[in-house]
């Protein structure tokens, strides 16, 4: 690693005023640390928010579900209400890395970590992601059995954040904070797809953090369930996975949301894959349609052409996980 | 057997030894920087790039030690402390050999900074042996034969006592959960799974016992 500087903050303005000069946020520290140790940054400072206690905590409330961005993933998992009455997003949280990285790992690390593309992640290639004057996208000709299967025409990584996918779901908001003041951004705009920049992935600008993220209550007759797909039975990124979450009026689906995580840049919900269930009685049947829906469309490159069908088995199973037709999967990842 | 005289020199000791010049220069320029406190770690205060003292609670005891804000709690542990019982293998916290607990809770030391240690207990595997008596899981590791070349077994042992410290009762299920970012390319994990689950059994078995004669605890 560089040589940095570092800076303890106890409270959100103080780590307002640190981040200047190139300082960088450092709360769980997990992918932080994975990119300094790999020279892919090399920040000359970092501010601690770790010990910010006001961005911690998790509450349940009549509204929605509050977060604090220092959430870990292990709380987010192990919380009965989120495990109760948002049960993707515990899903999620619960099955991301592994249990010593839950502990430490934080929510608003887990959405603003860096994507997955191995020649990003290596010092040794430069390319059009990192700027300094590569336009090249090795993964296009390259070894790309992991990249994105959709919107990967500009760039093919992936963001691998499992949280995004059920939080796009549920529909919450993301509150950043800056000097200037707060805002609040659906996570639908929250992530930036490469053809609008290729160097941020979000909307999140220097000098500013995540103070806050709002999960609006679930309807009555709300069910959601997320699974992921990888190599590994356990600890692995995932290849395909998905966020589902059904409004249900008896046996039919009044509302969907679908939602796939690695599929593109950053994680998409599927309209096609939702109107397939809206309206709908949910059945094998009726999910497959939807699964297959997903992926219409579908730009797969030359080796990973296997995670478009990923993709509609990990969508048509959570639909009838999160309907109660099906048991969780014991080849996802646990 | 033999008459030749047993040497007892390990290549840890040796090791250690030759480094010994080196260390004191280390403590010498550390008490040096030891002794202006006003550069000592605090919140709001910006430190390093430069080695700083820090105070860390490391199994028990407070340590002194004078480090780059970049030393990770990993090398921290090991090349300052000496505790070298913390594995580092992928150093990028794929593997959870370096697991410690960080205010009871398993944490991986090669991903956390020294520097972000300050305030937190920690426990490493030096730190679950009381005196010369091994913990009752290290014991059902030996008991088990649950490692092979030995050098996810500290890791692993910590994650198995932090799991029966919050589940006196686990269920196989439970143990491969606790484990699965416990990476052992020997194979062991079956011995892991019976040595962890031997352990709750001794525990269950201990807390009928009492329950039929309570008074033998005092």
């Amino acid at each position: 690693m560089n040589k940095f500087a570092f800076v303890d903050c106890t409270t959100v303005d103080q780590a307002l005023a640190e981040l200047k000069d190139g300082a960088v946020i450092k709360a769980g520290g997990i992918d932080l640390l994975d990119l300094m140790k790999d020279g892919i940054v090399t920040p000359p400072k970092l501010v601690n928010i770790r010990n910010v206690s006001s961005l911690r905590g998790i509450t349940a409330s009549k509204d929605g579900l509050h977060l604090g961005p220092l959430a870990t993933l292990s709380e987010l998992a192990a919380h009965p209400e989120i495990q109760r009455d948002y049960s993707a997003l515990a899903d999620a949280a619960g099955h991301a890395a592994t249990p010593q990285i839950r502990n430490m790992a934080t929510l608003g690390g887990n959405l603003t970590q860096r994507p997955r593309c191995w020649y990003f992640r290596s010092s040794d290639f430069d390319c059009k992601k990192k700027g300094a004057g590569s336009d090249e996208c090795h993964a296009h000709e390259g070894e790309n059995q992991y990249h994105a299967v959709m919107n990967n025409s500009t760039c093919a990584m992936v963001h691998p954040s499992s949280t995004a996918v059920p939080l796009l779901a549920m529909n919450a908001q993301v509150e950043i904070t800056s000097k200037r003041g707060k805002r609040s951004v659906p996570i639908s705009e929250f992530y930036v797809p490469p053809e609008k920049s290729l160097i941020n992935e979000t909307v999140l600008q220097t000098g500013e953090i995540i103070t806050g993220i709002f999960v609006p209550a679930p309807e009555s007759g709300t069910r959601s369930a997320y699974q992921k797909y990888g190599e590994k039975e356990s600890f692995d990124w995932p290849l395909a996975d998905a966020g589902i979450v059904l409004v249900m009026e008896g046996e039919r689906c009044r509302k969907a949301a679908v939602v796939m995580g690695v599929a593109a840049p950053t994680p998409i919900r599927s309209q096609a894959a939702e109107a397939v269930l809206t309206g709908a009685t949910i059945n094998e049947a009726t999910a497959r349609a939807a699964a297959k829906a997903a992926m219409q469309g579908a730009t797969p490159l030359s080796q990973n052409g296997f995670k478009v069908q990923l993709f509609q088995t990990a969508i048509y199973r959570t639909i009838l996980l999160a309907a109660g037709q099906m048991q969780r999967d014991p080849s996802a990842i646990g | 057997m033999s008459d030749t005289p047993k040497i007892e020199v390990s290549r840890r000791g040796f090791l250690k030894g030759a480094g010994l010049t080196a260390a004191t220069t280390v403590i010498e320029s550390a008490s040096a920087l030891a002794r202006d406190a006003k550069e000592a770690m605090q919140p709001d205060r910006s430190v390093g790039p430069d080695a700083v003292p820090v105070k860390l609670h490391v199994n028990g005891q407070e340590h002194t030690v004078t480090i780059e804000p970049r030393y990770t709690l990993a090398e921290t542990l090991r090349d300052h402390l000496g505790l070298t019982g913390t594995k580092v293998v992928c150093d990028r916290g794929s593997c959870s050999a370096c697991t410690v607990w960080l205010d009871g809770t398993p944490a991986l030391a090669c991903m956390t900074l020294g520097i972000d240690a300050v305030g937190r207990k920690i426990t490493t595997i030096e730190g679950l042996t009381q005196g010369a008596e091994m913990h009752p899981v290290q014991v059902a590791f030996v008991k088990h034969d649950a490692m092979q070349c030995g050098f996810c077994t500290p890791g692993m042992v910590m994650t198995c006592a932090a799991l029966l410290e919050r589940n006196h009762d686990p269920k196989l299920a439970d143990v491969k959960h606790a484990v699965s970012g416990n990476l052992c390319r020997c194979g062991t994990y079956p011995k892991v799974f019976a040595a962890t689950l031997d352990v709750a059994q001794q525990h269950q078995r201990a807390a009928y016992l009492l329950t039929l004669n309570p008074a033998k605890e005092a």
